[in-house]
């Protein structure tokens, strides 16, 4: 029976009901987007480190998996590190961040195909001058190019020499030498992957790397692959937090005024409700039901906002913005828009359960 | 004899206006038998709605002894005014008070879901108070596809829904025309001679409460006189 109640209150007053399910939808989407954005970007990492087809990833001292110091390394530590035991292949490459989360990836081109297998052209063709680069399909997408185009990266023109698919290493790629010479890093490299006889030796490898060259960086890729999380994006904790934190206020501030205006407009029925024996917890629990409706349609809008969210992203910055659906943060952002609207009904359900019957029927 | 289903003895009800103390009854008695139709008349401000709210357990007493249904509402307090109105009385109001947004049958299901009673089936002898009510068939009707009259059966239907020992009803025809008024008026008389529900019915109408057994008027917040109907047994059966 108080589902009927609530439901017909709920159904009474669509555009109030309507109002409150889309702002308590907005929180939610707001977290799903951030979350899918990173979860996203780190699916899209993980699946571009492993198209490198490499099995150890080397690099400068205090170097991190996520972060690049641009020319760190000096290029001869490639032939050195081909000597080691078990390396079959070593490939330099220069990372040059170019905007969010975005980078262009300076290779030997000749190195970097041997080691991934090559690049799949879906236009065009391999570098031919200097000022050659190549892009994914998703980026190409993203700024509109085909090959044969010009696109300006790092305050210069490149030529768009062909268009790869997407899923080995970074979404654009230019000639090692021609980045070199850009940024200032003549000899210099950001970091090395190295291939191995057998990728089982990886972590003998690594360790004795590790004993070798104290202090670089030096990770097996199926270990890098592991660590790449939210948490080794500097900051991107805090920032879901915020978000969180965002999303439980502005459910609790709508709840709050939907629900207020919901008991100031219903202040007659709460005294007929009374009037025939409705015991306070029964009163309380018609308004935390319908709070409870309002969180619940709220979480499953922001949901399916999450959706739309996610295609217009795809279509606006596939390469940069890549999101992902990430199902396990439904119940969490449900759970915080839910949490939100209980606890912003709990003041207004206070004014209907001390609302004095006989003042409450005299409501007009 | 037994006891009266309603025994009120030197009441008094002081309501704050401000700072100054509004005295809404002054030494009230009362005694209603069980089976009885009383009507409570009395000019705006005598203190019969006053009366009214506190035998329904709306409202505390200030002092005095009232005890309804065995239970004595100058001891309890807003919870064991709540369990009277659950399980003692039923109100009856001028303005009908359904809630707007439920059909008739909810409204019924409703008040018996409050009351803790089961509320899938309505019961063989509350089917027949549908039909002696006339409502049996508007019952999946919202308040806002009905009549006045038809309103304010539903609402007597859904007072009586839980069984109630007394039906309250406050100026129960107030807002309904002459025809429906006298239907009204006869259906209690009927709920009362039939099922011996007792009723107190305030109103200012003294055609009205000629249809009680008992007459009792107020004024300045006592009771000034209790009288008999003159004409109670020519009013004629009714349905």
């Amino acid at each position: 029976m108080i589902f009927r109640l609530v439901f017909e209150n709920v159904r009474h007053r669509p555009i109030r009901t309507m109002l409150s399910v889309l702002l308590i939808a907005v929180p939610v989407t707001l977290i799903l987007a951030l979350i899918g954005l990173s979860n996203g970007f780190l699916e899209d990492s993980r699946k571009r480190s492993a198209g490198v087809g490499a099995d150890i990833l080397f690099k400068a001292p205090g170097g991190s998996l996520m972060t690049f110091s641009t020319g760190a390394l000096p290029q001869k530590i490639v032939d050195l590190l081909k000597t080691e035991p078990h390396v079959v292949q070593a490939t330099g490459t220069l990372v040059q961040p170019i905007g969010g989360f975005d980078s262009i990836n300076g290779i030997d081109l000749a190195e970097f195909g041997k080691m991934s297998g090559g690049f799949t052209y879906a236009e065009g063709h391999g570098f031919q001058t200097p000022d050659d680069v190549l892009i994914d399909t998703w980026y190409a997408q993203q700024r509109k190019v085909h090959a044969g185009g010009k696109i300006n990266l790092l305050n210069r023109d490149w030529h768009v020499a062909g268009i790869v698919e997407p899923g080995k290493l970074a979404h654009l790629f230019a000639p090692l030498a021609s980045m070199q010479d850009i940024l200032g890093s003549t000899g210099k490299v950001s970091q090395v992957f190295l291939k191995l006889d057998d990728p089982k030796n990886a972590d003998a490898v690594v360790a004795a790397l590790k004993v070798k060259y104290a202090d670089y960086g030096i990770w097996s890729i199926s270990e890098m692959q592991a660590l790449i999380s939210v948490d080794s994006i500097p900051l991107l904790k805090n920032f879901i937090n915020v978000i969180l934190g965002i999303g439980v206020i502005i459910g609790f501030a709508v709840v709050s005024l939907s629900m207020y205006m919901a008991v100031l407009q219903r202040t007659r029925e709460i005294g007929i409700l009374k009037s025939m024996g409705a015991t306070k917890s029964f009163i309380m629990s018609l308004i935390m039901a319908e709070a409870f409706c309002l969180g619940f349609g709220g979480t499953i809008v922001g949901i399916l906002m999450s959706y739309v969210a996610k295609a217009a992203m795809h279509a606006v910055a596939p390469a940069s913005l890549p999101q992902a659906i990430v199902y396990t943060w439904w119940p969490i952002a449900g759970g915080v828009a839910m949490g939100a609207a209980l606890l912003g009904a709990v003041y207004p359900g206070m004014m209907a359960v001390r609302q004095d019957p006989i003042e409450a029927l005299a409501h007009e | 004899m037994p006891d009266p289903i309603i025994k009120v003895r030197d009441l008094w009800k002081a309501y704050q206006s401000g700072r100054v103390s509004v005295q809404a009854l002054r030494g009230v008695n009362l005694d209603v038998p069980l089976g009885e139709f009383l009507s409570i008349v009395g000019p705006s401000g005598s203190g019969k709605s006053t009366l009214f709210h506190i035998v329904g357990g709306m409202t505390p007493p200030t002092s005095g002894e009232v005890i309804v249904g065995g239970r004595n509402l100058s001891a309890v307090g807003d919870s064991g005014r709540t369990e009277l109105r659950r399980t003692t009385v039923g109100f009856v109001f001028q303005k009908f008070n359904l809630l707007p947004n439920l059909t008739a049958r909810d409204n019924i299901r409703t008040a018996l879901h409050i009351s803790g009673q089961a509320t899938d089936v309505f019961e063989k002898d509350f089917l027949d108070i549908l039909a002696l009510l006339g409502i049996a068939g508007r019952l999946d009707h919202k308040p806002s596809e009905m009549s006045g009259g038809e309103q304010q059966r539903v609402a007597i239907a859904r007072a009586l829904a839980t069984h109630p020992a007394i039906l309250l009803a406050d100026e129960p025809t107030g807002n309904l025309d002459t025809a429906n008024s006298l239907a009204v008026l006869k259906l209690l008389r009927d709920l009362n001679e039939r099922l011996g529900q007792t009723i107190l019915m305030i109103t200012h109408n003294n055609e009205a409460a000629q249809y009680a057994d008992r007459i009792v008027h107020m004024r300045d917040g006592v009771i000034v006189e209790t009288s008999t109907p003159a004409g109670r047994q020519a009013l004629g059966p009714v349905v």
